[in-house]
């Protein structure tokens, strides 16, 4: 992939900043997703809560199912592949799609490497639990990164834990001195050259938003308070009461994230969120996939 | 001179930086109170997703009087999404195709020139272009045939990205507008 394109890949997530990407698994909660304010939406077959009750191997979608939600939307449409299985991002990529999630909900299909994103043509976003995960996806060629949060969950502990982990390692590598940054380069398992852009820019070089366990416009805006540049809701709101009312309320959260009055007023009245399981209740830990 | 930019969704930061670049204040209008505050001297529409904003203009109870300032003469400047609704709901005459060079994989940058300033660096990310023109509206640049930045008066409208490139021409020429 020539730099140019990457500079493009990496412009689409600056342009979906400050918005909420839903996770949809047919045309119709597509429609809903981007008449409620979607900036993306997510296809996918199983949202993830279902995919953990439902266990088993989980794979990308069925093509037919991803061009039907295409054809019922005006906004970018992503797609999740498993991690390392780079014929899955190849046809993703064959069907045109906008942007192709290398995601940890999906059972992994390499448990040593991550696909080469710089092959392709098409944008990637990776999971991270910390700036050493996202500083190696973004080498490997992602232009967009989000937390792994816990997926399925709608307990957003994970997505705090993993937001709060990158935003205070990047504020101690900016403190760092020069001649520390390549002993973090080592320690974070990156080249020295990507460090030193962080440290001196004081942010990822790409766009990063939380992703995880978000099931309230409170938690969205816990989410952009701690420093997420946007939102993806999976779960939280076709597992919840009023999927269009929830969604409108996280997408006004998300862009009014510091007002106290409007989130209150937000929250009122959205029916029952989705019920969640906590952290310590499960056993399968999904963020823990790919390092 | 203060410039609003609609920090509404999308990459309204990067307009911020470019106009902070080259001494103009900027200021985010996120909802009415930020707006009802005032001391604009012109309006920034950024790109990202023209769905979305207009809602959230509708919602937030800030397209009438954004239409409303236009009409009465306040410069405004959009990326965009921000030329999708300058021509569907602010008053610019023309007639836009959304999505008009296809889907992710149809974005590119390009160099072309700006309103006889010269060639620019142009990204086009998903972009809409012009088809058709009322009168009133000057062409400012063409692409590959098809109109990607327009003026009509106070209503400047790029159906690319100057805030992505590091080139402050449009900006420049936008500036311009507001001090005369």
């Amino acid at each position: 992939m020539d730099q140019n394109r990457y500079e493009l890949n990496k412009n689409l997530a600056q342009m979906l900043k400050g918005g909420v990407i839903m996770d949809v698994s047919n045309p119709e909660q597509a429609a809903i997703a981007e008449a409620a304010g979607a900036c993306a939406v997510m296809a996918l077959e199983r949202i993830p809560a279902d995919i953990r009750a439902a266990g088993g191997v989980s794979r990308m979608s069925d093509p037919a199912m991803i061009r039907g939600i295409q054809r019922a939307v005006s906004i970018p449409v992503m797609a999740k592949v498993r991690i390392g299985h780079f014929v899955e991002a190849q046809i993703l990529e064959a069907i045109e799609i906008d942007y192709i999630d290398e995601s940890e909900v999906l059972s992994p299909a390499d448990d040593v490497y991550h696909i080469d994103k710089t092959a392709f043509k098409v944008p990637f976003v990776c999971g991270a639990r910390d700036l050493g995960e996202a500083l190696r996806r973004i080498a490997e060629g992602a232009s967009m990164i989000r937390t792994k949060g816990e997926p399925g969950t709608g307990d957003i502990i994970q997505a705090v834990r993993h937001m709060r982990k990158i935003m205070g390692e990047i504020r101690a590598l900016a403190a760092k001195a020069e001649d520390e940054l390549f002993e973090a380069a080592k320690q974070l398992g990156v080249g020295h050259e990507l460090v030193r852009q962080v440290a001196s820019q004081g942010r990822l070089p790409v766009v990063n938003f939380a992703a995880g366990g978000v099931a309230t416009p409170a938690d969205a805006a816990l989410m952009m308070q701690l420093g997420a540049e946007g939102v993806f809701v999976g779960s939280g709101i076709f597992k919840s009461g009023h999927p269009a009312k929830r969604a409108a309320a996280i997408v006004k959260a998300v862009t009014n994230y510091n007002d106290a009055q409007m989130i209150a007023d937000l929250s009122e009245d959205l029916g029952e969120a989705m019920v969640g399981i906590n952290e310590d209740e499960i056993k399968l830990l999904m963020a823990e996939r790919g390092q | 001179m203060v410039i609003g930019v609609l920090a509404l969704q999308g990459g309204f930061s990067e307009h911020i930086q470019m106009l902070r670049g080259l001494g103009a204040a900027a200021r985010e209008i996120r909802q009415p109170a930020d707006w009802a505050a005032g001391g604009l001297d012109g309006l920034v529409i950024p790109g990202g997703e023209s769905t979305v904003m207009g809602k959230l203009l509708v919602e937030l109870e800030l397209m009438e009087p954004i239409r409303a300032a236009i009409a009465a003469g306040l410069p405004v400047f959009g990326t965009c999404a921000g030329l999708i609704l300058l021509a569907r709901f602010l008053g610019l005459g023309a007639g836009v195709r959304r999505n008009a060079y296809g889907r992710q994989l149809g974005s590119f940058a390009t160099e072309a020139d700006f309103a006889g300033r010269g060639a620019i660096p142009m990204v086009f990310i998903r972009a809409p272009y012009i088809e058709s023109t009322s009168q009133g509206v000057e062409v400012l640049s063409v692409v590959d045939g098809h109109i990607v930045a327009a003026r009509q008066k106070n209503i400047l409208a790029t159906s690319f990205h100057p805030e992505l490139t590091g080139s402050p021409v449009v900006h420049e020429y936008f500036l311009d507008m507001v001090a005369a």
